[in-house]
């Protein structure tokens, strides 16, 4: 019978949530890395045993941390387990957690300012990695998107990190700025059917597609429209919050922004608002079922004053029609004095027949819905504020 | 033998208990026993300084002998009650962000 396996990062570790496929009993394993920021784990869809994790602090920075088990146990790669810690040379092998930006003359056109919150130039500092995106067919192929914005990739495992530095290097750099979370680069886009094909999103520039591999890249942001830039149809500058995609169908794009809801029909040459009836559109989560293509899913958000569910009440919308129309599911979910968030890497699907949808919240909540969203119930009430959600589908 | 005290989260990540110890040749000063440290532990590079610069992370403290030496330039001696071992060089997470 196949099983389900929900990794939910938290502001202080990691949980492992496993279930058969009826997902009615949980159990819950954790916390891993207890006391650290686990923004993101993910698991490779190549080997469903090979789990990344991104283990962060403001002290004491960025761990990446692997599992060959499933997320039994865990080891920094390029020191496994049992292994000496050095090289037999004496050198260190604790490459992993090393993030250094390409200055390179070689490789691009390393750029050292973005905008800052005053509109002043800043030099690029990292901070954190966002987001973890293993490889559809590698399981030692892995992404990361990171604080300030960047995309890096490891093709060992996890065990050392080269920027792709053309998407600093393209040209609007100079024009990103921070969102109030920070200059993150957050969404991770592989097109299984197209090897080549990346789209990545990042607050606040927008989103951006590469065709060769991350090579090369361009914005994709014509028909966003913010108002809390000085053009509100700039090429760069908006905030996205999230970007989710079906796999079957890889030109068709949905999206979360600051406010707006909105799609792409050709893998985000132009978007359209699809907001339609939601009650606000601003919102941070967004993501696709996993055999309808149509049937989207958000989490509407108050405001960006106010980052809570509207009255109080937790809800999901849901459209069969690929946006505008919504209808509201609350069943099983809170009625009244909710006032937690749900943050942009904390929605995800699994690919049962029956499509499983599963958020958590700031408050430390994680729900599932068996059926496509009819019905919601917690696996969990009481973790630290979830940060991201995925899931995997296990035979 | 060079008496180093790390905080609990970069205990748990150098899978030790309590004070490490260390070897450390020539001038007994922060760099030489953060690269002793860093060779000895080398998942901790990163989370004291920084992987380039060898700068001090911004929310990492360092203190021996009840005096702060945060401070102090990375090549400028050491307390010689730290170099004996009678005392700690302690790597201390500031208070900050509680």
């Amino acid at each position: 019978m196949s099983k389900v396996r929900v990794l939910a990062g938290t502001r202080k570790g990691a949980f492992i949530l496993t279930s058969d496929g009826k997902r009615q009993n949980w159990e819950v394993s954790g916390p891993h890395f207890a006391g650290w920021e686990l923004y993101h784990l993910k698991g490779s869809p190549a080997d469903p045993n090979r789990l990344y994790a991104s283990q962060t602090s403001g002290w004491f920075g960025q761990i990446i941390q692997r599992s060959d088990d499933g997320g039994k146990t865990w080891f920094q790669p390029g020191t496994p387990p049992g292994e000496p810690m050095t090289t037999p040379e004496g050198f260190p092998k604790g490459e992993s957690n090393k993030f250094v930006y390409d200055t390179s003359t070689e490789t691009g056109k390393p750029l050292t300012t973005h905008q800052f919150y005053d509109g002043t130039q800043h030099p690029w500092e990292f901070k954190r990695v966002w987001h973890l995106e293993p490889s559809p067919t590698d399981p030692d192929t892995v992404y990361a998107g990171v604080e300030d914005a960047a995309i890096f990739r490891s093709k060992d495992g996890g065990k050392t990190w080269q920027e792709l530095p053309g998407l600093r290097g393209h040209g609007t750099g100079p024009q990103w700025q921070p969102g109030a979370g920070g200059m993150c680069l957050h969404t991770i886009i592989l097109d299984p059917s197209n090897p080549g094909r990346i789209v990545i999103a990042i607050s606040a520039a927008g989103a951006f597609r590469s065709d060769d591999g991350g090579q090369t890249w361009k914005p994709i942001n014509r028909g966003l429209k913010s108002r809390y830039i000085p053009n509100p149809e700039a090429e760069v500058g908006h905030c996205v919050h999230h970007i989710a995609m079906n796999p079957a169908r890889p030109n068709v794009l949905f999206m979360q922004k600051h406010w707006d809801v909105m799609r792409s029909d050709d893998a985000g040459e132009s978007w359209q608002e699809v907001s339609g009836n939601l009650p606000t559109d601003f919102g941070f989560a967004i993501d696709v079922h996993a055999h309808e293509p149509e049937t989207v899913f958000v989490v509407p958000i108050k405001s960006d004053a106010e980052h809570y569910p509207l009255d109080g009440k937790l809800r999901v919308y849901r459209s069969r029609t690929g946006g505008n129309e919504w209808e509201e599911l609350s069943n099983g979910l809170p009625e009244r004095n909710c006032y937690v968030n749900v943050l942009r890497d904390a929605m995800a699907v699994d690919s049962l027949d029956a499509c499983g949808i599963y958020f958590g919240t700031t408050g430390g909540q994680v729900y599932a819905s068996a059926d496509g969203g009819d019905y919601w119930s917690a696996i969990v009430h009481d973790l630290p504020p979830v940060l991201s959600v995925e899931v995997q589908t296990l035979p | 033998m060079i008496r180093v005290a790390l905080p609990t989260h970069l205990r748990t990540l150098a899978h030790v208990d309590g004070e490490v110890q260390l070897e450390v040749q020539g001038a007994v000063t922060q760099r030489s026993v953060l690269d002793a440290l860093e060779a000895a532990y080398p998942m901790l590079c990163g989370a004291i300084r920084d992987h380039v610069t060898l700068k001090r992370r911004p929310f990492i403290r360092f203190f021996a002998c009840e005096e702060d030496l945060s401070h102090e330039p990375p090549d400028a001696p050491l307390p010689e009650a730290v170099v004996s071992g009678r005392e700690p060089f302690l790597v201390v997470g500031a208070i900050a962000g509680g």
